[in-house]
């Protein structure tokens, strides 16, 4: 499909769109100027609808397909939340607007801070970190804070498993850390003998996903959490998979000091072809001086903000204003609607889904990573075996996936599986989609056996085959450059 | 069941293929002992009409003052096409495009994003998106200290005309990794960076300068001296502008002998509602020399098996699930909804729309500002040239004007008093395209009378609800 650049024509205009005359600029010098206009496409308002909805129709999404993208959680986005977060006063409110005219939104994002705080089991919550990345790192910064505010200045090392997202390692680099990684054990769990042998005076804390992204409940927990406390540690929780325990258990009562959540995945606000998403911060007692700001305080019956000057020991904004705040209040609608009891059920039917489609798969014949253990919303299916002995890989199953419409899933990752797809089918899909899903798996597990080439040369059926990723690094094509002559 | 759509019938079945008895069975390797109970907190379920009834007079509550604010964050009109298209579903509920062929939609947009984000700015090469504009600059800080290799220190010279929000989140997301911050004195007659500010650091060893054009004040530096004199001390350009701004102003790829390495900034003004801050997007491009030391995410063009063009993330062992703890950055998600709406935004605008909204903008503040400036005791505080914004001193103090014009449903602008002391009773004003002539007459009718009450005495008005 060619790009809007291509459909430009010199003069064409979407004319509706913009002032009527162009004032002239008064008061800058011409050394100011630009010279020569910005060259942007030049199409009708037409033109423009027709291309991008057009390019819409090349995307698999919640929306048209099921897309069981492990650790991601892709349930379903109620149509709801997005058209109360966009009520033209709630679109129309500035960052920087008085309180007098912010109480209605002010009151959403405390009860959402209450909730969350909650559902988490944390002692307190800011709302302001922008994504999950940019959660971890406020709850890392605050884990140093921490420290440095004893002028325990010695702890330099954050431990993280080694099946743990890269963003964790990532993060506690930008806050200056060392990282020590630790390895997985046989069922899954965290090696705590590894943990023990690493454990010590350099300590800052530990980063953990439970349920970890292996697709079990680490079931040492209580045992980690009694060793990196005594160790003079603390527990950093990554809220990644928090869909599979929500109303169950709270990283709270497990020990946890500080969490981050995803409001995109668990609080079901959309992805957006690759955000925004939103990433709170809860913490325990001694990590309140240190949470980011802005916050949302109440006294008596109005609303403030907490900033700068309330909290002096504050890792500060991470953001220029307060957030994601659409994204926040798409996750209040929907935690509303959701309820006290609707928050246990998301744990209870996302975990239902993924140990029934394990079952299933087992049934078929495919290898579970961890045959042994319960899974939690999500599991890891390894085709080492079909890569080893019909010469197919996960890739080639993941892509032959696509043309039987569905988005694969997490290929790859954990990386301490091989040949390794991480399923999550959330709680809003039904049987017959997990079925059908299933059906699927199997079909191409015959193909494999029988015509291996039609799952290698995959995908048959969408806009393009095969992208070549190598050439796209080596022969760097990153923008449209306009012909010479035009 | 809210958004759960299983019926008894199948969960009996589904439990029976698993073979326990119920669901609870399901968790029975959580201890028991660390299991919660009720979330009493939490408040019983309510239906989209019930949540709509309290949402809708949430809003209502807050009501839409007339705004006079900028101060990073502008009241453009929004086309009705950009958002109908950015919340189709397609756009709308997809991820991060990890299957590119199941992804071309996205992939191709943000190809189409860069492209133009590339052509607004006159640089290489831009990556799809960062936070926000404060985030943005603080990963074009870390990067120009990972890509200046005659550099050894790591001081970045930062301008105090620079948004005072950038700079605390500068030094917030940087001060762990050892990023000096050094701030640099703006003119108090002109509220530029003049070259004498630079002075005292001719032949030191510093890592980047950044530039902002315009500036928090809505003054405009003089880029091209800066970023030159950026070039001649070894230093790294960062550039931090206003995209609306560029349609007009010359771009930052153009400042100077050379341009600037870096360029980034706030894309708010392409698109995104206000929405009390956020969901916004950063955006950062930079000099094709540096762009493996960019964070975020790229995408490229390339061929499919079959030799078709196609596009796909690129440049990926620079990132988090690649390289772990030696990423560029941590960042993963970042703002894709909000750049295909700004992809959209520029699309339907083009260079001709965009420069006619930002001159506009210039001619409705240049007209508002003339007229306060009438009223007895308010003057402008700078004398250089400024965009779309500029700085009043008012002969009462800042708050209490505030206060009373928020009384009339009128947001008269950005107080400067706590960031900016040195400068008094200074207000930050700007009017956009969208304020119409009778909005601004009323604005200053109300600030008129306001005046003439107080007389510089402390404010007596209360507005309802304070």
């Amino acid at each position: 499909m060619s790009l809007i650049f291509e459909q430009t024509m010199p003069g064409r205009r979407a004319i509706a769109q913009a002032p009527l005359v162009r004032e002239q600029l008064s008061g800058i010098p011409d050394a100011l100027l630009r010279r020569r206009p910005a060259k942007l496409p030049e199409v009708s308002e037409m033109q423009a609808v027709r291309h991008y909805t057009r390019l819409s129709r090349k995307n698999f999404s919640i929306d048209t397909e099921f897309y069981p993208l492990g650790s991601c959680t892709m349930k379903y986005n109620p149509r709801g939340c997005n058209s109360l977060a966009m009520l033209p006063e709630f679109i129309a409110r500035h960052p920087e607007a008085p309180i007098s005219h912010s109480q209605g939104f002010m009151a959403c994002m405390y009860e959402l801070q209450e909730i969350l705080r909650e559902v988490t089991g944390m002692r307190a919550v800011s709302l302001s970190p922008a994504a999950g990345a940019q959660g971890e790192f406020a709850g890392v910064a605050m884990i140093r804070a921490y420290h440095d505010s004893r002028n325990d200045t010695g702890r330099n090392e954050i431990l993280v498993p080694d099946a743990a997202h890269g963003t964790n390692p990532a993060s506690a680099v930008m806050c200056g850390y060392r990282i020590r990684e630790i390895p997985t054990g046989a069922e899954g769990d965290v090696d705590v003998e590894a943990m023990k042998a690493v454990l010590g005076p350099h300590t800052a804390g530990i980063m953990l996903t439970n349920p970890s992204t292996v697709g079990v409940f680490d079931r040492g927990i209580e045992v980690i959490a009694e060793l990196v406390h005594d160790a003079g540690g603390l527990l950093y929780y990554d809220g990644a998979n928090l869909n599979a325990i929500l109303g169950k258990v709270r990283p709270g009562d497990m020990g946890f000091d500080v969490i981050h959540m995803n409001l995109h995945k668990t609080f079901s606000t959309p992805h957006g072809g690759g955000g925004p998403g939103a990433g709170p911060v809860g913490v325990s007692e001694r990590l309140i001086p240190f949470l980011p700001i802005p916050m949302v305080a109440k006294n008596g019956d109005e609303y403030h903000w907490l900033s700068e000057a309330d909290c002096p020991h504050s890792i500060g904004r991470l953001t220029a204003f307060a957030g994601n705040a659409g994204v926040l209040l798409r996750a209040y609608v929907y935690a509303r609607m959701l309820g006290r009891e609707g928050m246990r059920r998301v744990a209870e039917y996302s975990t239902l889904n993924a140990n029934y489609m394990l079952k299933r798969m087992m049934e078929s014949g495919f290898d579970a990573a961890f045959p042994n253990r319960r899974a939690t919303h999500e599991f890891i299916i390894t085709l080492r075996h079909q890569a080893k002995t019909l010469g197919v890989n996960t890739m080639d199953f993941a892509k032959r996936l696509l043309d039987y419409g569905f988005h694969a899933p997490t290929t790859y990752f954990p990386l301490l599986v091989p040949e390794c797809l991480l399923i999550e089918p959330t709680e809003t899909e039904d049987k017959a989609t997990l079925d059908a899903f299933i059906g699927a798996m199997n079909q191409i597990q015959s193909e494999a056996e029988n015509d291996p080439e039609v799952v290698k040369r995959a995908p048959h059926k969408l806009p393009v085959k095969r992208l070549d990723d190598v050439r796209a690094a080596r022969d760097l094509d990153l923008a449209w450059v306009w012909p010479a002559d035009s | 069941m809210p958004f759960i759509p299983h019926t008894e019938s199948e969960i009996k079945e589904m439990l029976d293929a698993i073979g326990v008895d119920g669901i609870e069975d399901l968790f029975d390797e959580i201890p028991k002992h660390l299991r919660c109970g009720d979330l009493q907190v939490v408040p019983p379920a309510l239906t989209e009409m019930d949540i709509a009834r309290l949402m809708a007079a949430r809003a209502r509550q807050d009501g839409q003052p007339c705004c006079f604010i900028g101060a990073g964050a502008y009241d453009h009109h929004i086309p009705a096409a950009v958002w109908q298209i950015a919340t189709r579903g397609e756009f709308y509920s997809a991820y991060t495009p990890y299957q590119a062929e199941a992804s071309q939609g996205t992939l191709q947009l943000l190809y189409e994003f860069q492209s133009m984000m590339t052509a607004l700015t006159a640089m290489d090469v831009s990556n799809a998106s960062l936070y926000d504009g404060g985030s943005a600059l603080a990963e074009a800080v870390l990067m120009a200290v990972r890509a200046n290799r005659k550099s050894k220190s790591n001081r970045i010279l930062v301008p105090r005309s620079l948004h005072p929000a950038y700079r605390r989140v500068v030094r917030n997301i940087t001060h762990n990794q050892g990023v000096e911050l050094v701030e640099l004195p703006f003119d108090p007659q002109g509220g530029h960076t003049d070259l004498g500010a630079l002075e005292p650091y001719s032949g030191q060893d510093i890592a980047a300068l950044v530039i902002p054009q315009p500036n928090f004040f809505g003054v405009l530096e003089e880029a091209s001296e800066l970023c030159n004199w950026a070039r001649d001390n070894g230093a790294l350009s960062i550039a931090v502008v206003n995209p609306v701004a560029m349609s007009v102003l010359a771009p930052p790829g153009e400042w100077g002998e050379q341009g600037v390495d870096i360029c980034c900034g706030e894309g708010q003004p392409l698109g995104a509602p206000l929405s009390s801050g956020g969901p916004y997007f950063g955006f950062l491009c930079c000099r094709k020399s540096l762009v493996r030391q960019m964070p975020g995410r790229i995408i490229g063009r390339t061929l499919d098996s079959e030799g078709s063009l196609g596009f796909t993330l690129t440049l990926q062992a620079r990132e988090q699930h690649i390289r772990r703890s030696k990423a560029t950055s941590n960042i993963c998600t970042n703002q894709g909804l909000m750049v295909t709406a700004a992809t959209i935004f520029l699309a339907l605008l083009g260079s001709e729309g965009l420069s006619r909204v930002a001159a506009a903008c210039h001619r409705n503040t240049d007209q508002l500002t003339g007229l306060l400036c009438r009223l007895p005791g308010v003057s402008p505080v700078f004398g250089r040239p400024f965009f779309h914004e500029r700085v009043l001193t008012l002969p009462i103090n800042v708050k209490d004007a505030l206060r009373a014009l928020a009384a009339h449903n009128i947001l008269g602008g950005f107080d400067l008093s706590s960031d900016y002391p040195e400068l008094g009773n200074a207000l930050l004003v700007c009017a956009t395209e969208k304020r119409t002539p009778e909005e601004m007459n009323a604005y200053v009718e109300k600030l008129e009378r306001i005046i003439s009450l107080q007389g510089g005495a402390p404010c007596q008005l209360k507005p309802e609800g304070w």
